[in-house]
């Protein structure tokens, strides 16, 4: 479905992504994992045509999301849902207003098919009844449940979820594991999950990907990670503070750093 | 600091400045032209001129009436002085028509509704409403930014209109009710003194004015950093840079118009 090849992407001379290959398969959930900084969100963007690679390839079905004009890449975006870390719903609109928006904004229908499609997407992600309420007065989880349902009202045949679980309670957190497995399941929806939780991640992966500074260090089933003899990618699943991946994030000796200044 | 990092710092300043000029200017022209062209969003338009125009009308109206009043006492005491009171009608409505209108409406339209506009881009920015505009194959520019640039240069005009007529009545209150002008004096040399020029003038600058202060306000928002700190301070930015750059532009419009 979506294929990455060789993506380098560098913002002023510092590498996000090195040389980043991977491939995400049709009809299956595959889960970008790393900690902070590791370049997961930066892929997401590229991936997008949020942002365009310093090199590489991008490939979405057929096409180049590198080559595209911006003509083409709407068209394909509207093949694409995105969920977004914060929900980044529109507060000025509410519930029912911004489920409806892409609706309103490339679709020529009728007030009823609206208001129908827009209660199947609340039902889908149980909240129907809610569709007048205005953002602010909707919990964390809740106003991801519906930013979930705006991704999804135009059908698309891939969703991105940016940190989907990130800042959630432990059960808000597993309403939306299971609504990324369950849309999966149903609709046969292909799933890109960038996230930093591991548990979430074994529990709805078919396919995970670690990235440590912007480098892919892993790849490969749930059980493949949970059996793998890498130090860092046990360390960053175990969640050790020491280990390969150290703990101070300055290359220059302490002791010299201190007897020079 | 050594001579040469002075004139490095000064040539990097120089160049991120023009950087910044040229990105706003095709900024400006993008949002215009994606204004113009079908598919039109003509009800975000009419909302943006209920915030911008609308909205703007109480503290407009209140900015005229006084502004209007003071120049009746300050013209009749000046005048007086030469014995002319009669022309304290072609005074005040000469000075608000050409210069206080169009100058005073923009500035409270800066701080009452530009102000905003920054703040609103900025957060839409740091909480990705924009790059999901962009994400629902929406274009953010055409979407946000442009309604908002059409809206400043209609509004403006139309509340330069009423900004002329209120503070011409306030003048008419103090010069006239209080202070014993003859009515007849007030409005009869009036209509002798001011000119089509001078209306036509007022006219552009407030179209001028309008642009100038959406178009920046919207431009800072747009590119604020996307963190608290980044938006307070694009706010701030948006409302000192449009306030200098209406003064400056008045000067230049009056000098060129004149």
């Amino acid at each position: 479905m979506i294929t990455v090849e060789n993506v380098i992407k560098t913002y002023d001379g510092l590498k996000a992504l090195d040389d980043v290959s991977a491939r995400f398969e049709r009809g299956k959930i595959t889960v970008i994992l790393g900690g902070s900084g590791s370049g997961k969100t930066t892929l997401l963007r590229q991936i997008t045509g949020l942002e365009m690679p310093t090199s590489g390839r991008i490939l979405f079905g057929e096409s180049d999301v590198t080559q595209l004009r911006k003509k083409e890449l709407f068209e394909l975006r509207k093949k694409m849902g995105m969920l977004f870390q914060g929900g980044a719903l529109f507060n000025s609109l509410s519930v029912y207003e911004n489920i409806a928006f892409p609706l309103r904004e490339h679709a020529k229908l009728a007030e009823a098919t609206i208001r129908t499609m827009v209660k199947m997407k609340l039902e889908l992600v149980g909240l129907r009844g809610m569709e007048k309420l205005m953002p602010s007065q909707l919990s964390g989880g809740m106003m991801k449940r519906v930013a979930l349902a705006r991704s999804l009202i135009m059908d698309p045949q891939v969703v991105f979820y940016d940190e989907p679980t990130s800042g959630l309670d432990p059960i808000s957190a597993g309403v939306i594991d299971k609504l990324i497995k369950d849309l999966n399941a149903t609709l046969g929806v292909t799933s890109v999950v960038v996230s930093h939780d591991i548990v979430s991640a074994f529990n709805i992966a078919h396919k995970i990907i670690i990235l440590y500074f912007g480098k892919k260090i892993a790849e490969g089933t749930v059980e493949d990670i949970k059996s793998t003899e890498d130090e860092r990618v046990i360390q960053f699943i175990e969640g050790r503070p020491e280990g390969p991946i150290p703990f101070s994030r300055s290359d220059k000796d302490f002791f010299e750093d201190i007897l020079i200044s | 600091m050594s001579l040469e990092n002075f004139v490095r710092s000064v040539g990097r300043r120089g160049l991120d400045l023009v950087g910044t000029l040229g990105r706003s200017l095709i900024f400006l022209i993008l949002s215009l032209f994606y204004g113009i062209t079908p598919p039109f969003k003509i009800r975000r338009l009419i909302e943006q001129i209920k915030f911008i125009g609308v909205k703007s009308l109480i503290i407009v109206i209140i900015t005229a009436v006084f502004t209007g009043m003071v120049l009746g006492l300050q013209g009749y005491y000046t005048l007086s002085k030469f014995g002319s009171q009669g022309l304290l009608g072609s005074a005040v409505a000469l000075s608000i028509i050409r210069e206080l209108g169009p100058v005073l409406t923009a500035l409270m339209v800066t701080g009452r509704a530009g102000s905003s506009i920054t703040a609103e881009i900025g957060i839409m920015q740091m909480t990705e409403q924009i790059k999901a505009l962009d994400m629902m194959a929406v274009n953010p520019v055409k979407y946000v930014v442009s309604p908002k640039i059409l809206a400043g240069i209609i509004s403006l005009p139309i509340l330069t209109a009423i900004f002329d007529l209120v503070g011409i009545g306030g003048g008419y209150l103090v010069g006239v009710k209080m202070l014993g002008v003859s009515e007849g004096a007030y409005f009869g040399e009036m209509v002798h003194a001011v000119e089509w020029v001078d209306v036509y003038g007022g006219f552009v600058k407030s179209i001028a004015f309008g642009l100038i202060v959406s178009w920046i306000c919207c431009f800072i928002g747009y590119f604020a950093r996307p963190t608290t700190e980044g938006v307070a301070e694009a706010t701030t930015n948006a409302v000192v840079i449009s306030s200098v750059s209406i003064l400056v532009m008045d000067y230049v419009l009056t000098s060129l118009l004149l």
